[in-house]
């Protein structure tokens, strides 16, 4: 009952965190703000006017909200965005617009608007996500429903299952990169109901281990959500240690059973 | 706790105190008795060695020739001998030091020749049984050795079914009678059960039962899935347990009364472990319908559940307080790898008992002093020990460490003692190599002594009847 690193602390942080983009985007907002109000102040500052030399021409910034970020099916979103410094300002699938304005868009899929400020002093870029909640299929005949999901094999390629180190349920890097690539597939094909099955290897205890695979489902459940798949297409099954992939006693096997496994929900 | 001081206290706990601490509480409670002379005779009187009472069990006699008593007989005296040799209690006499014959009745039985050496019993056992009128008939005594005058000290007739089960059942019971009397008046275990889950192949677990001593084994759920975690009643009446399911893994309820399952909702999503408050009106368990294993207690029926718990994570195999009902032993990963805790059952004072490693599956001494649970103390790359049997003291000492005591030792992976209802016994999984199909129920006094196997490969998670 060993393990390379048994001893690694368990992190504190009990859910794992939401993708980065949120932390981007709330930077990018506080930025603009700030931005906003020099840029009022330099407006009426009279020492602008003054006969020193040229500065190079400030380097445009942008910014772009959405409001709410998810949504409904059918339901709009307001577009708000701020630039400063900028003369000519587009949005991807709008076009030209206005250096500050607003507008209410009603995307059918999540869409990423992306907004591009170009001024004398160089491009700046920014973009929100808008998530927009497919709601789940009603039950369809069976014959329609095999189509309706798509094949496994489809499946299994785009939506591949996640592994954790020992004790842990938060995603690894290269789990990370799997739910991203398994949001946009689900996403692709919103008709697509899901399980998450939690397992565990076989060493402690069974009990505590049920708990273990309940979190490390949801820790896979979580970032799908985060990433626009609607939380009602999915469902989270642990089940522990109760079901081995693999029943050597190596750490190879180890890995094998300490995952989050994907399957379509027919 | 590092290792040079762990073995500092543990040297510096008398053995033999532990063991009286282990096997008599549970009778000093019953007598009552402050003193420390009077726990010096308790001592005596129940730990293992020359100091217990040493009690012959002389073989049966046939009352008949058939081969039905034949039968029977020969399943009472094997059964018969091996409740009392297991009791924890007695110095039996090793059936080759016997006297010669076999005394049916009182006026048979010379007591001397039990008294003297090789012998040197203080108390024997004897009677005979027959089948007479379609009903085998048992007459069990108990005589004092020494008091020659008015040696009886049980007298006992059984009239039962003439089958080999009967028999085997009659046994427990007189068994029972002479260590209730000599016992310091706590009930004996031989008519108790054990429910377990049996490991049909992989995949499919169901929910067993089988006799004290390990007889007797019959399966009691058929669902064709994976149910774990039994949890019996303390009526005997209910079997709580958790069955994988399309949702996950939820609790089921088993009547016996009733013959059927009966409804137990738990809630959306997962729930598993459930444990018997000792009134039987309600049980806690371990639910995730947030997605986050906490304690719950529910009533018996399943309804207003209520979360007493609240910290995300893993909160899971809930165990009351058998004497009391009031505190709540459990399992939680708040601080990083799973610990023993105890709470009140309100959900407050929550305190942690372990110290590190990897602990699980916690299960009460009946006297409520005591927790029993499985621990991977030493936890790590090449650290020393495997997941053993241990005994945590609930009360701490006047330092505030809680006495521990290891009862198994380099046997290969431990896993789910159960307490025996007479506090001198605990079941416990073993698998030598680890693996989990290996997994073997056995048991053991509660001082880690006298370990005998139940079971076959095959069988886990041991949960000991409440009576």
């Amino acid at each position: 009952m060993t393990d390379p690193r048994p001893f690694q602390p368990r992190s504190f942080r009990a859910w794992p965190a939401r993708p980065h983009r949120a932390a981007l985007l709330l930077a990018a907002a506080l930025c603009a703000l700030s931005g906003c109000h020099k840029n009022a102040a330099t407006g009426t500052n009279p020492n602008s006017l003054a006969p020193t030399p040229a500065p190079l021409p400030p380097v445009p910034t942008a910014s772009l909200t959405a409001d709410p970020l998810a949504i409904d099916l059918g339901q709009s979103v307001v577009l708000n965005w701020r630039t400063t410094d900028a003369n000519n300002v587009t949005i991807d699938g709008i076009g030209p617009v206005n250096p500050n304005g607003t507008q209410t868009v009603a995307p059918s899929t999540s869409t990423n608007f992306h907004i591009v400020a170009k001024g004398d002093g160089g491009t700046t870029e920014a973009s929100v996500r808008v998530t927009v909640r497919v709601p789940v299929a009603p039950t369809a005949p069976a014959d329609t429903g095999a189509a309706d999901m798509g094949s496994e094999a489809a499946f299994h390629d785009n939506v591949p299952d996640i592994f954790f180190d020992y004790d842990s349920y938060d995603l690894r890097p290269d789990a990370q990169a799997a739910t991203v690539k398994a949001s946009s597939y689900l996403v692709a094909h919103p008709d697509i109901r899901i399980v998450i099955g939690g397992y565990c290897d076989d060493r402690g205890s069974a009990e505590y281990n049920l708990a273990l695979g309940e979190n490390r489902a949801n820790a896979a459940k979580t970032a799908l959500v985060n990433a626009g798949v609607a939380p009602a297409r999915i469902r989270v099954v642990s089940y522990g240690k109760e079901k081995q992939f693999c029943t050597d006693e190596t750490e190879a096997c180890w890995q094998q059973n300490r995952r989050a496994q994907f399957s379509l929900d027919r | 706790m590092d290792s040079k001081t762990h073995i500092r206290r543990v040297r510096s706990i008398p053995f033999h105190s532990i063991l009286a601490l282990l096997v008599s509480a549970f009778i000093l409670a019953v007598h009552c008795t402050p003193s420390a002379r009077a726990q010096d005779n308790i001592l005596t009187g129940t730990s293992s060695g020359a100091t217990s009472i040493r009690l012959a069990v002389a073989d049966f006699k046939p009352l008949a020739a058939d081969p039905q008593t034949a039968t029977c007989k020969q399943t009472f005296d094997a059964t018969l001998y091996a409740d009392l040799a297991s009791a924890g209690i007695f110095d039996i006499v090793s059936k080759s030091l016997l006297p010669a014959g076999t005394p049916g009745a009182p006026p048979e039985i010379v007591l001397q020749n039990y008294s003297n050496a090789p012998s040197s019993a203080a108390m024997v056992a004897f009677g005979s049984l027959g089948v007479a009128g379609g009903k085998l008939v048992v007459n069990g005594y108990l005589f004092d050795t020494k008091n020659l005058q008015y040696p009886q000290v049980i007298a006992k007739q059984y009239s039962v079914d003439p089958t080999e089960d009967a028999a085997r059942q009659t046994a427990h019971r007189f068994a029972d009678e002479i260590v209730y009397r000599l016992g310091g008046g706590v009930p004996g275990i031989a008519e108790t059960k054990i429910y377990y889950v049996d490991r049909l192949s992989p995949g499919i677990k169901e929910i067993w039962a089988m006799d004290y001593d390990g007889a007797n084994q019959h399966a009691i759920t058929h669902l064709g899935t994976d149910s774990i975690s039994p949890r019996i009643s303390p009526d005997n009446s209910r079997l709580a347990f958790a069955s994988l399911g399309k949702y996950g893994f939820q609790l089921k309820m088993y009547s016996f009364l009733l013959d059927r399952y009966i409804d137990f909702p738990s809630g959306n999503g997962s729930a598993e472990s459930p444990a018997w408050a000792p009134s039987g009106n309600e049980l806690a368990y371990a639910a995730a319908p947030n997605g986050s294993f906490e304690i719950w207690i529910a009533d018996s029926n399943g309804n207003l559940a209520r979360r007493i718990t609240s910290f995300r994570g893993g909160n899971v195999s809930p165990a009351y307080n058998p004497k009391t009902g009031a505190q709540i032993a459990f399992v939680s990963d708040r601080t990083g790898l799973p610990q023993l805790y105890i709470m009140n059952s309100d959900g407050s004072s929550v305190q942690r008992l372990t110290d590190g490693g990897y602990a699980s599956s916690p299960s009460w001494s009946p006297n409520g002093q005591y927790i029993t649970f499985a621990w991977d103390r030493k936890y790590g790359p090449g650290a020393p020990g495997g997941q053993d049997i241990y005994v945590i003291q609930v009360a701490p000492n006047a330092d505030g460490a809680h006495t521990i005591l290891q009862l198994t030792h380099d046997g290969g992976r431990c896993d789910f003692p159960s307490w025996s209802p007479d506090g001198r016994h605990i079941a416990y999984a073993n698998s030598a190599d680890g693996r989990p199909e290996h997994m073997r129920i056995w048991s053991m006094l509660a001082d880690g002594t006298q370990r005998r196997p139940l079971t076959g490969p095959g069988a886990d998670m041991p949960n000991w009847s409440w009576k």
